[in-house]
C-alpha cells in the first residue's frame, strides 16, 4: 500500500548512495601503486578513511534521530532508508580505505566489528521487510491483546465442560489448560518452544506439545464413553480444544515474530557501540603510531 | 384632535383659584368649581401633536396618554376619559392637584401661545368619576402573598432566591416575598449528584460574578457547602422535597401544585430546573419506598446485599457492574430481550458479566415489574414481584435501583403555557430580553434558557429578580461588549451599537434583543480600515485593549481589525463560522475570480457552516467593513430556537448550491422559484436514498454526511463510490437513463437537496451551456464506478473504511501492517509533543486487508466532540484540525460523544525527570514510560486540576507535520484525506 524503506521517494536514497560510492571508487583509483600501498596511508586513503568515519557516526546519529520528535528535516522513515543504503555503502568505502589489508591487529578489529553490525543490519532489514506481513496475516485482524482474551475466555468454557466429564479427563483438561505456557525465556519466545504439560489422575506429569495429546486423550475418550451425557459434554470439550489449539499457536507464532523483529537490535546496537569504540583505537592507534 | 382649529378659535382659560381671604377661613379646595363648557373648550386647544412632547419623559413621569383624554373631554366622553386616564395613573386625584405640570411646560402650542390647561382637564377628569360614582375599588381577586415563587435551587434558582432575600432585607420586610422550591432534599441536585470530589469549575474566567452567593471552582463538596452557608446567612426561604408538578393561572396569580398536595400561588414564576430532568418512575406500586432508588452515587456504599437493577441502558450497566464488583449480588432486569441501547463497551462488559458464573449477576430479559413491596424480613426487606418470559417471578431483595432514563423538562414548562419554537429535542423557549417567557410573568434561566455555565446561571438569577422588581439592570457581561465594539470606527453605547446592528441586518432584525445579544457576545466583530492613520490607530488601539485585558485568567473577545482588501477565509480551509454584513461590502471569489458582491445585511460562510467541509469560495473584505462572524455552535443553536433564521440560511445555501452545479450565470431573482420547489431530505446512518432498479426521477445534492453507490445483490454487493457533501447522487436518472443502476445508502447522518425533473429542465433552460459540463461529469462517474464494480476488493476495502466513519472524516491515521513493526514511536512522539500523553492507540482499532485504523481522531467533517462543549473548548484550525484548547472544564461530554472513542480523559502527565533523578531517587516517568507512570494521580495539584479531556490535534502546532507519520521508521503510518482513499484501494 505504502512504500517501503526501500522505496521510498522513488529509490532516491539507493541513488544517493551508489553516488557516494561511485566517488569513493573513483578517489580510490587515483591512487598510483608507486612506493606506498593503497591504504590509509595516502591521501585517498586518508580521505577515504574520515568519510568512513563520517558515515558510521552518522548512520549511529539515526538512534538520536528517531528520539528527537521535533527535529524538521527529513522523516525517521527517510533517515532509516538512507541509514540502510549508506550503511551498506561503508562496507565498500571502509573496504576500500583499508585497500583490503587485513591482519590480527585493532584495525582488522574494527573492520570486523563493522562488518558484523552490516550483517546484524541486514537481517533486521529481512525482518522489517518481511515479518510484519507475516503477523498480520497470522493476526488475521485481531490484535495479541484481542487474541489473549479469546483464549481467557475458551479456558473458562473449557474448565467448564469438563467439570462434567469423567475425572480422568477432567484431572487432564483442567490441568492442561492451566499449565499450557506460553512466551517464557527469549529463546523459547524466539523459537516457539512449547513447554505446556498436563497431569494425568495418577498425578503424572506429561509433556503436552502443541496441545495434541491433551486433544488426542479427550479423542480417544469419546467413543469409550459410558454415558450419553459424558459424551456431549467431551464433544463439547473437543471443540473447545481445538480451537484453544489454534489461537495458541497463533499466539507463539505472534510472539515468535514480533520477538525476532526486535531480537536483531540486541546485536546490533552493542556491536554498533563497540565498532564506535573500535574505530576511536583505530584512529588514536593509527595517529600516535604514525 | 376633535377640533382642527381649537387651538386659534379659543385662548387658554385656566380654572381660576378661590377668593384668598376666603380660603384662608377653611382647609377645602383651593381652585373653583369646574366649569365643563370651558373645559370642553380648552380640551379642544390640544394640537394631538405627531410626538406628544406632554406625555413623553420631560412632559409626564409617569407618560400619561394626554392628547387622547383632552379629545375625549372636548368630545364630552367623561367616563371613556376616565378610563384611559386610569390607564396610567393610579391617583389623578392627587396629581390633578399638586403636579407642578411638566406637561404644560413641554406643550408644543406653549411654542407661540399658552399651553393647553392640562392639569386642570385631568383634575375635572377624576373629579367627574367621583362625582358619578364612577371611580370603585378593583381590588386582585386572590392575594398571593409572594410576589416570586423560583422553581430549582441549582446555581440560578439560588442566586435568584438570595436576590430577592437581600432586597426583602433592603425593604426591611419580614415576610419573604418569594420561596424557593426545590424537589430533592437538598439544594442543587445534578450538582448534588456528581461523582465525589468532582472539581466544579468557574467558566468562563473573564466573566465577573453578580450574585449575593459565592461561588468559585473547587470541588463538589466546598461548592455545597459554600451555598448551605449563604442560604443560612441569607436566610433563603427554601423548602425542599417541593416537587413542582404543575403551574397554571397567569401573571399575578400563578398556582404551582406541589406533589404532596399542597397548592402555592405566586404573582411570578422564575423556572430555574436545568435540563437533567426528574428520573422515570417505575411506573407501579411501590415506586416511592425509601429503599427504592432512582440514582446511585457510589456503588461502593453497597455490600454483600441483594440489588435489584431496573433498565437496560448504559446507566443500569454501568450501575450493575459497579455494584457486582462491590461484592453485592445484581439481578438486572431488562424490559426488552436484548441491551439495544447500550454502548458497544458496556454490551460487552454486561454480557461477559451475566455469562460468567463468578460474577453475581443474573440478567432477566423481556421482564417487566409487577409491584414492589416492603417485607417484614429485616434481612432482605423488599420483594419486587415481576412478570417474566417464564412467569411470575418474586425476588427478596435489600434495595432497588431504577434507571429508566429521565423525563425532560419540556412537558412541565409546556404545561405551564410556555412555547417551545419546534419539536427538535434541543429547542430553547423563546425568552424576551428578561428572561420572559410568551407567558408574561413565566421567567427561565439557566441551562434550560441555554446557558449551561454555573456563572451565567448565577448572574441571570441576580437579573431576574431585579427585573421582576421594576429595575432595569445591565446584564455583568456588559462590559464585555464594550470590549467587542472598542475599535468599531465610532463610539457609543454598546446597547446603541447593538441597536444600530440589528437594524443593519434584516435578517436579524425579528430576533429578540436578548438572542441577539447573545449572538453578538459569542461572535467576533471584524473590523477593516484602508490601510493609513486609521488603519495603525485601530490596530493599536486593539493592541493597548488586548495587553490591559492579558492578565485576565482567559482573554475577552475584542473586535479583530484587518486592512481593506485582506482575505477574511480562502478557498479550500477548514472553517465554518457565519459572517453578516453590519456596514461595507465584501466580494466571494472562487478559483481567483470574483464572483459575487455582497452589501450590508447581507451573509456569506453558509456554505461550510451547514455541510462542514472547507470553504468553496474565498471572501475578501472591500473598502471599511463591519462583520459580525459567528461561530458555528451559535448558529446551530439558534436554528433550535429560529425557525426564520434557519430557513432563511437553508434557502441562501440552496440557491448557491443550484447555481455552483448547474446555472453559474443565473441570478438569484431567476433562481427563486426553482428553489422554491427543491425539498431538503434528511436520512439517518444506513438509510436508504434509492434502490437499484427504481424508476428514478429526481437527482440529490449531498448538502452534509456520505452517501455510498453499492452495485450487486445481497452478500456480493459492493460499495463502488463514495459521494460526499457537494456532490451529486443520481443524476443519471435526468439524464438519460431513468433506471437507477446502484443503491444508494447513508453512510452516516446525511441531508440531502433533492431535485426533480421539472425543476431540473427549468435550471437547465436558464443555463444551456452547462449541460455539456454535466454530461462530462456523469460519464466520467460511470467510468470511476464501473471499474470498481469490476474489482470487488477495493470495494469491500472501501465498505470497511465506512465502516470505521472515514464517510465523514477529513484526516485519518492509516496504518500499512505490511510495514509497521509494532515499535510504538508512533504513539510514543505523540506523547513526546503532546504533554507526555499520548492520543491515539495504535494496537487498538480495526484492521481489514492489512489497512489498520487506529484508535485516533478522523478530525469529522462536522466533530460530534464539538456539540455539546460547555466552554467552547474545541476548535477547528483552518486546515481541518480539531483541537481542544486549555479552556476545557473535563465535563466529559465530548469524550461520550465522540463515536470513535478517540478522546479521553486523563490527568496530566508527571514531568519528566533528568535521567539521574530518575535513576537514583525514582522520580518520575522514565524513558518510555509516558502513560503508564500513575504516580501523578495522587498529587494533590494535579487532582485539584482535574481530569482534561485528551485527543489528536492532528500536530496543529508542530511545524514539521503529524509527529506519529513523521517517527514512524518504515513510513507505515500515514494521515489520509477522503480524496486519498483511492490510493488505499490498491
Amino acid at each position: 500500500m505504502f512504500d517501503n524503506i526501500m522505496r521510498v521517494r522513488n529509490y532516491r536514497y539507493f541513488w544517493w548512495c551508489m553516488g557516494s560510492i561511485v566517488v569513493a571508487v573513483g578517489v580510490f583509483a587515483t591512487q598510483t601503486s608507486s612506493n606506498e600501498p593503497a591504504n590509509g596511508g595516502t591521501w585517498q586513503g586518508l580521505v577515504l578513511g574520515v568519510w568512513a568515519a563520517l558515515l558510521i557516526v552518522w548512520l549511529t546519529l539515526l538512534g538520536v534521530r528517531k528520539r528527537s520528535y521535533r527535529f524538521r528535516l527529513g522523516t525517521v522513515q527517510d533517515w532509516t532508508s538512507l541509514h540502510v543504503y549508506l550503511g551498506v555503502g561503508v562496507l565498500v568505502v571502509a573496504t576500500l580505505h583499508a585497500g583490503l589489508q587485513f591482519g590480527w591487529n585493532v584495525h582488522t578489529l574494527a573492520y570486523v566489528l563493522m562488518f558484523a553490525v552490516i550483517i546484524s543490519g541486514v537481517v533486521g532489514l529481512f525482518t522489517y521487510l518481511s515479518y510484519p506481513r507475516r503477523i498480520a496475516d497470522n493476526q488475521q485482524g485481531q490484535n495479541r491483546s484481542q487474541l489473549f482474551g479469546e483464549l481467557y475466555e475458551l479456558n473458562q468454557q473449557g474448565i467448564k465442560t469438563a467439570r462434567s466429564c469423567g475425572p480422568e479427563v477432567q484431572t487432564a483438561a483442567i490441568s492442561g489448560i492451566q499449565r499450557t505456557a506460553i512466551g517464557g525465556g527469549v529463546l523459547s519466545q524466539l523459537f516457539a518452544r512449547d513447554l505446556s504439560r498436563f497431569e494425568t489422575l495418577d498425578g503424572v506429569q506429561q509433556p503436552n506439545p502443541h496441545q495434541a495429546p491433551l486433544i488426542d486423550l479427550v479423542s480417544k475418550r469419546i467413543p469409550r464413553a459410558d454415558k450419553h451425557d459424558e459424551v456431549t459434554a467431551l464433544q463439547d470439550l473437543l471443540v473447545i480444544l481445538c480451537r484453544r489449539q489454534a489461537v495458541i499457536e497463533r499466539l507463539r507464532k505472534d510472539i515468535r515474530l514480533q520477538g525476532w523483529l526486535q531480537a536483531w537490535l540486541y546485536v546490533h546496537v552493542p556491536l554498533t557501540a563497540a565498532t564506535l569504540t573500535a574505530v576511536v583505537v583505530h584512529i588514536l592507534v593509527t595517529f600516535i603510531y604514525w | 384632535m376633535g377640533k382642527t382649529t381649537g387651538f386659534i378659535d379659543f385662548e387658554r382659560n385656566s380654572a381660576p383659584y378661590r377668593d384668598a381671604g376666603a380660603r384662608m377661613l377653611d382647609f377645602r379646595e383651593i381652585y373653583t368649581e369646574h366649569d365643563v363648557s370651558q373645559l370642553t373648550d380648552q380640551g379642544a386647544r390640544c394640537m394631538d401633536c405627531g410626538v406628544p412632547f406632554c406625555q413623553a419623559d420631560d412632559g409626564c413621569p409617569i407618560h400619561n396618554l394626554i392628547p387622547e383624554w383632552n379629545d375625549l373631554v372636548y368630545r364630552d366622553r367623561w367616563r371613556d376619559a376616565l378610563d384611559r386616564l386610569h390607564k396610567t395613573n393610579n391617583f389623578p386625584e392627587f396629581t390633578g392637584r399638586v403636579c407642578p405640570a411638566p406637561c404644560e411646560g413641554s406643550c408644543c402650542l406653549a411654542v407661540i401661545e399658552p399651553a393647553v390647561t392640562i392639569k386642570n382637564i385631568e383634575c375635572a377628569i377624576v373629579d367627574r368619576g367621583f362625582e358619578e360614582n364612577w371611580i370603585k375599588a378593583n381590588p386582585p381577586l386572590q392575594r398571593t402573598g409572594k410576589k416570586v415563587a423560583v422553581v430549582g435551587s441549582g446555581p440560578a434558582g439560588l442566586s435568584a432566591a438570595a436576590r430577592a432575600a437581600e432586597l426583602d432585607r433592603a425593604n426591611e420586610s419580614t415576610i419573604p416575598s418569594y420561596v424557593l422550591l426545590e424537589s430533592h432534599s437538598a439544594h442543587a441536585k445534578t450538582i448534588q449528584r456528581y461523582q465525589v470530589g468532582k472539581h466544579v469549575m468557574a467558566e468562563p474566567g473573564y466573566l465577573t460574578l453578580r450574585s449575593d452567593c459565592e461561588f468559585q471552582a473547587g470541588t463538589r463538596e466546598a461548592v455545597l457547602d459554600q451555598w448551605l452557608a449563604d442560604i443560612d446567612r441569607g436566610q433563603v426561604n427554601i423548602r425542599n422535597d417541593a416537587e413542582v408538578t404543575r403551574i397554571s393561572g397567569s401573571k399575578g396569580a400563578f398556582s404551582l401544585a406541589l406533589k404532596n398536595g399542597d397548592e402555592l400561588e405566586a404573582e411570578n414564576v422564575v423556572l430555574a430546573i436545568g435540563l437533567e430532568g426528574s428520573p422515570r418512575k417505575i411506573g407501579t406500586p411501590g415506586e416511592d419506598l425509601p429503599l427504592v432508588q432512582y440514582h446511585l452515587e457510589d456503588p461502593k456504599a453497597f455490600r454483600d446485599e441483594v440489588i435489584v437493577v431496573i433498565g437496560a441502558g448504559d446507566s443500569a450497566i454501568e450501575n450493575v457492574l459497579g455494584l457486582a464488583a462491590s461484592k453485592n449480588h445484581v439481578y438486572i432486569i431488562n424490559r426488552r430481550e436484548e441491551f439495544s441501547r447500550a454502548k458497544e463497551g458496556n454490551l460487552a462488559l454486561i454480557l461477559a458479566a451475566i455469562s460468567d458464573p463468578a460474577v453475581a449477576v443474573d440478567c432477566l430479559y423481556g421482564s417487566n415489574v409487577n409491584s414492589v413491596i416492603e417485607t417484614p424480613d429485616a434481612d432482605e426487606p423488599l420483594a419486587i414481584s415481576l412478570n417474566t418470559l417464564e412467569g411470575e417471578v418474586t425476588i427478596a431483595c435489600h434495595r432497588v435501583i431504577a434507571r429508566l432514563g429521565g423525563v425532560p423538562p419540556r412537558r412541565f414548562v409546556e404545561g405551564a403555557g410556555v412555547s417551545f419554537p419546534n419539536e427538535r429535542p434541543d429547542a430553547i423557549p423563546e425568552l424576551s430580553r428578561t428572561y420572559e417567557t410568551d407567558v408574561a410573568g413565566i421567567y427561565i434561566i439557566g441551562s434550560l434558557a441555554g446557558y449551561p455555565l454555573i456563572k451565567q446561571a448565577m448572574n441571570q438569577g441576580y437579573d431576574v429578580i431585579e427585573y421582576i422588581n421594576g429595575n432595569d439592570v445591565e446584564p455583568a457581561d456588559y462590559p464585555l461588549l464594550h470590549n467587542q465594539f472598542h475599535c468599531l470606527p465610532f463610539e457609543r453605547e454598546p446597547r446603541d451599537v447593538l441597536d444600530l446592528f440589528q437594524r443593519r441586518i434584516p435578517f436579524f432584525s425579528r430576533l429578540n434583543a436578548l438572542t441577539f445579544r447573545e449572538l453578538i457576545l459569542e461572535s467576533n466583530v471584524v473590523v477593516t480600515y484602508r490601510a493609513g492613520e486609521l488603519l495603525d490607530a485601530a490596530v493599536q488601539q486593539c493592541e493597548t485593549l488586548d495587553a490591559s485585558l492579558a492578565d485576565l485568567p482567559q482573554i475577552p473577545r475584542s473586535a479583530k481589525v484587518i486592512a481593506a482588501g485582506e482575505y477574511l477565509y480562502r478557498e479550500g480551509e477548514y472553517a465554518s463560522s457565519f459572517f453578516t454584513i453590519v456596514e461595507g461590502e465584501v466580494v466571494l471569489e472562487t478559483q481567483g475570480q470574483a464572483d459575487v458582491q455582497l452589501s450590508r445585511g447581507r451573509f456569506f460562510g453558509e456554505g461550510s457552516l451547514i455541510s462542514g467541509r472547507p470553504r468553496q469560495e474565498s471572501a475578501r473584505a472591500e473598502g471599511t467593513c463591519i462583520l459580525v462572524e459567528t461561530p458555528r455552535r451559535i448558529m446551530v443553536k439558534l436554528f433550535n430556537s429560529n425557525e426564520d433564521v434557519r430557513q432563511g440560511v437553508d434557502w441562501i445555501f440552496i440557491v448557491r448550491e443550484l447555481k455552483r452545479h448547474f446555472a453559474p450565470d443565473a441570478t438569484f431573482d431567476e433562481l427563486r422559484e426553482v428553489s422554491s420547489q427543491v425539498v431538503l431530505r434528511s436520512f439517518n446512518a444506513g438509510e436508504v436514498l434509492f434502490e437499484a432498479g427504481d424508476i428514478g426521477d429526481s437527482l440529490h445534492i449531498v448538502r452534509r454526511g456520505s452517501v455510498s453507490l453499492q452495485r450487486g445483490v445481497g452478500d456480493r454487493a459492493a460499495t463502488v463510490v463514495e459521494l460526499r457533501s457537494g456532490q451529486l447522487v443520481g443524476e443519471m436518472a435526468l439524464m438519460g437513463d431513468s433506471n437507477r443502476r446502484e443503491r444508494a445508502i447513508a453512510t452516516v447522518a446525511t441531508e440531502t437537496i433533492e431535485l426533480k425533473r421539472p425543476e431540473f429542465l427549468a435550471l437547465m433552460r436558464l443555463n444551456a451551456g452547462n449541460l455539456d459540463g454535466l454530461q462530462n461529469l456523469v460519464s466520467r462517474k460511470l467510468v470511476k464506478t464501473t471499474q470498481m464494480e469490476t474489482r470487488p476488493e477495493s470495494g469491500g476495502i472501501l465498505d470497511f473504511l465506512l465502516s470505521e466513519g472515514l464517510g465523514e472524516a477529513t484526516d485519518t491515521l492509516i496504518i500499512d501492517e505490511q510495514l509497521c513493526i509494532g515499535c510504538n514511536n508512533c504513539e510514543r512522539a505523540c506523547a513526546e509533543t503532546h504533554d507526555g500523553l499520548s492520543r491515539l492507540d495504535r494496537a487498538a482499532g480495526k484492521s481489514f486487508a492489512n489497512i489498520h485504523v487506529p484508535i485516533a481522531c478522523r478530525h469529522c467533517e462536522h466533530p460530534h466532540c464539538m456539540k455539546d462543549c460547555p466552554p467552547d473548548a474545541i476548535h477547528r484550525a483552518p486546515g481541518g484540525q480539531v483541537f481542544i484548547d486549555d479552556t476545557c472544564i473535563g465535563c466529559g461530554n465530548c469524550e461520550v460523544n465522540c463515536p470513535y472513542d478517540a478522546i479521553r480523559m486523563s490527568y496530566p502527565a508527571a514531568e519528566k525527570p533528568s535521567l539521574l533523578r530518575w535513576m537514583l531517587f525514582g522520580h518520575g516517568p522514565g524513558p518510555g514510560e509516558p502513560d503508564a507512570y500513575d504516580g501523578m494521580k495522587n498529587d494533590p495539584e494535579v487532582q485539584q486540576k482535574g481530569k482534561r479531556a485528551v485527543k489528536c490535534d492532528a500536530c496543529v502546532n508542530e511545524a514539521s507535520g503529524p509527529a506519529c507519520v513523521r517517527a514512524c521508521p518504515t513510513g507505515a503510518a500515514r494521515r489520509i484525506a477522503p480524496e486519498q482513499f483511492i490510493e488505499l484501494l490498491g
